[in-house]
């Protein structure tokens, strides 16, 4: 009888898996002790024992305090956030479908739009802050601020719609022009529906990004913070639970969006079903 | 106005850069083809099917369909309909969508459309499938749904590009009956772009074998096979050799060679490199003193009755009737 391949798992697969566990414990441990200190009782602090337990940082986060105004900044963070967004989307959407096709000039072009990834993020956002001293403009949230982040959500959305795009068979778009929609009737009932699951995760991608930019925006947003800065102002003059609050509302924030964004996919997914099933 | 023919091709050039991917082909197509586009990869065949289509750009020279030129027209005002390799069928869409979809283009409300979108998928046997997307069907269904799609506005001229490369042999065969059928059925103008020269035998009225971005020969696919032009299409077309003869080259069907002894009649003395049994034929490959490859297609009874295998020496015969002279193209 010839010796048969060991149906045990080998000790390596112990050493790895010990690895990720504690690679677990280290990404997760932090936050889940932040949620945790965040129900700190209204007399304890930043550490543990926890002394009772209470909502009062929660509510704190909600008062316009002296350091920091939180409601309002996380409002601003939204608001600029979903236009990144949004512009993020429409230009590279549109430069995904142009870079199809091979230009001339289009790697330099390439280059050039993706260039900005590779540049040190608070050097980008300290020369858009000079040049707006320099021209002796103001800088503000949606001037400044938008275009350095949208010096780093432009890049990463293109590469994103270039795997999106790859995937996309150029024969739809023909036999579209072949059965008479117009180039307006293509995109709208071809192209950016089947490209739109890819669309949907640039958006949100874009949205993340500038949600929790920090370097970039630091030096061009003038006098009103994003959340990021409110936070990191919040973190330098004064520690108390109140961030722990504020990190697990975030949190939750997050949790209920990709809720929604997988309510929605279901819904879609549903609807598909019953096209199948009518 | 001539309206004899469906399709003209008069000296209609493709140049991408300074390459020539189609050299100034020249085509009547009569009214009611079948026409088979036939040649080796990057012949030009589907660069050719896609200029009738309009998704190509003509270089130089004119496409006629129906006596008009329709050159400079966008794909939807030339009459014709495309249908893809991988049929490009919606995805996001259900069948009745796909087929409803140049209705919808035009405006057409709904309920008309779904009607006649209806009648096309009665057409095509896929009445029982409206609902389902694409991703939920078989190829062959697939191929339906886009023949359906294709035909609900009436072309005058459906062009199909490969249309049978991603079916199964089997349902191939199957597919390619139900094509002649439908052209049959609807009277219109059929051009169909394949490598197989099977395929092409089986359904074109027309056979076009192009290579290196010109027309070599085009006739019925009975006169292509007897009297091939030019050895390039002798070997393509397959089941010929191509021999030497004082006079240039000349081509004599497979068929008509057989393994005996040398005697008066044209010969050939070489060795056999192998055997290969066909069913009602066996193919006997040889290679001959002076280095070429031919082969003799030999009816079973006879072969197995002296049976030769691979390394024996043999002799190809045929006769002088069954030659057939060559063109140098």
């Amino acid at each position: 009888m010839t010796a048969r391949i060991s149906e045990k798992r080998p000790w390596t697969f112990y050493v790895l898996g010990t690895l990720f566990g504690v690679y677990l414990l280290f990404l997760y441990g932090p936050m889940f002790v932040i949620y945790v200190l965040s129900f700190q009782g209204p007399n304890g602090g930043v550490t543990f024992p926890m002394v009772g337990t209470s909502v009062v940082w929660f509510k704190e986060v909600f008062q316009p305090g002296q350091m920091a105004d939180i409601p309002v900044s996380f409002s601003r963070s939204i608001a600029l956030a979903t236009v990144v967004s949004c512009l993020t989307v429409i230009i590279s959407v549109a430069a995904g479908l142009g870079f199809r096709r091979r230009f001339p000039g289009s790697a330099v072009l390439f280059y050039l739009a993706v260039a900005s990834l590779v540049m040190p993020s608070l050097l980008v956002g300290f020369g858009i802050g000079l040049g707006f001293q320099f021209l002796g403009w103001q800088p503000s949230l949606f001037t400044s601020a938008l275009g350095a982040q949208l010096t780093w959500t432009l890049p990463f959305g293109l590469f994103a719609m270039f795997a999106v795009v790859n995937r996309f068979n150029r024969a739809w778009e023909e036999a579209a022009t072949d059965l008479g929609a117009s180039p307006w009737q293509r995109l709208r009932y071809v192209t950016i529906p089947i490209l739109l699951p890819g669309i949907i995760g640039v958006a949100m991608g874009a949205f993340t990004l500038s949600y929790d930019e920090y370097a970039r925006t630091t030096l061009t947003i003038g006098p009103k913070n994003t959340l990021p800065l409110e936070i990191y102002a919040l973190i330098s003059s004064a520690t108390s639970p109140t961030l722990f609050a504020i990190g697990t509302l975030t949190t939750g924030v997050s949790f209920l969006a990709i809720f929604i964004a997988l309510l929605l996919v279901l819904r879609m997914q549903r609807r598909r079903a019953l096209i199948k099933a009518a | 106005m001539d309206n004899r023919f469906d399709v003209e091709l008069i000296s209609v050039t493709k140049r991408y850069g300074t390459t020539l991917a189609v050299d100034a082909i020249s085509l009547r197509i009569p009214r009611g083809t079948y026409c088979c586009l036939l040649g080796p990869s990057g012949c030009g065949k589907t660069t050719t099917l896609r200029m009738i289509a309009g998704h190509e750009a003509v270089s130089d020279g004119d496409i006629l369909i129906h006596g008009e030129n329709v050159s400079d027209l966008p794909p939807i005002k030339r009459g014709t309909a495309m249908m893809f390799q991988s049929y490009a069928l919606f995805p996001h869409m259900s069948c009745l969508d796909n087929v409803a979809f140049s209705l919808k283009m035009r405006g057409v409300a709904k309920k008309e459309r779904h009607g006649r979108a209806r009648e096309y998928l009665a057409l095509v046997h896929m009445a029982d499938y409206a609902d389902r997307l694409p991703g939920q069907l078989s190829g062959g269904q697939q191929q339906r749904i886009a023949l359906a799609r294709a035909l609900i506005n009436r072309p005058r001229v459906l062009l199909l590009d490969e249309p049978l490369s991603a079916l199964d042999p089997f349902l191939r065969v199957k597919v390619r009956e139900e094509l002649k059928r439908l052209q049959r059925e609807l009277g219109i103008t059929f051009i169909h772009v394949t490598h197989s020269q099977d395929e092409a035998m089986a359904l074109a009225d027309l056979m076009v074998v192009m290579q290196d971005g010109h027309i070599r020969q085009s006739a019925p696919p009975r006169e292509v096979f007897e009297r091939p032009i030019s050895p390039f299409i002798a070997r393509f077309i397959g089941s010929h050799n191509v021999l030497r003869a004082p006079h240039g080259q000349i081509a004599v069907r497979a068929d008509r060679c057989r393994l005996g002894v040398a005697n008066d009649g044209p010969h050939v003395n070489g060795q056999v490199i192998a055997v290969e049994y066909q069913g009602a034929m066996v193919r006997v490959a040889m290679k001959t003193d002076a280095g070429d490859e031919v082969s003799a297609l030999v009816p079973d009874q006879t072969f197995y009755r002296q049976p030769a295998e691979p390394g024996d020496l043999a002799t190809l015969v045929w006769s002088e009737q069954d030659t057939h002279a060559l063109m140098q193209v």
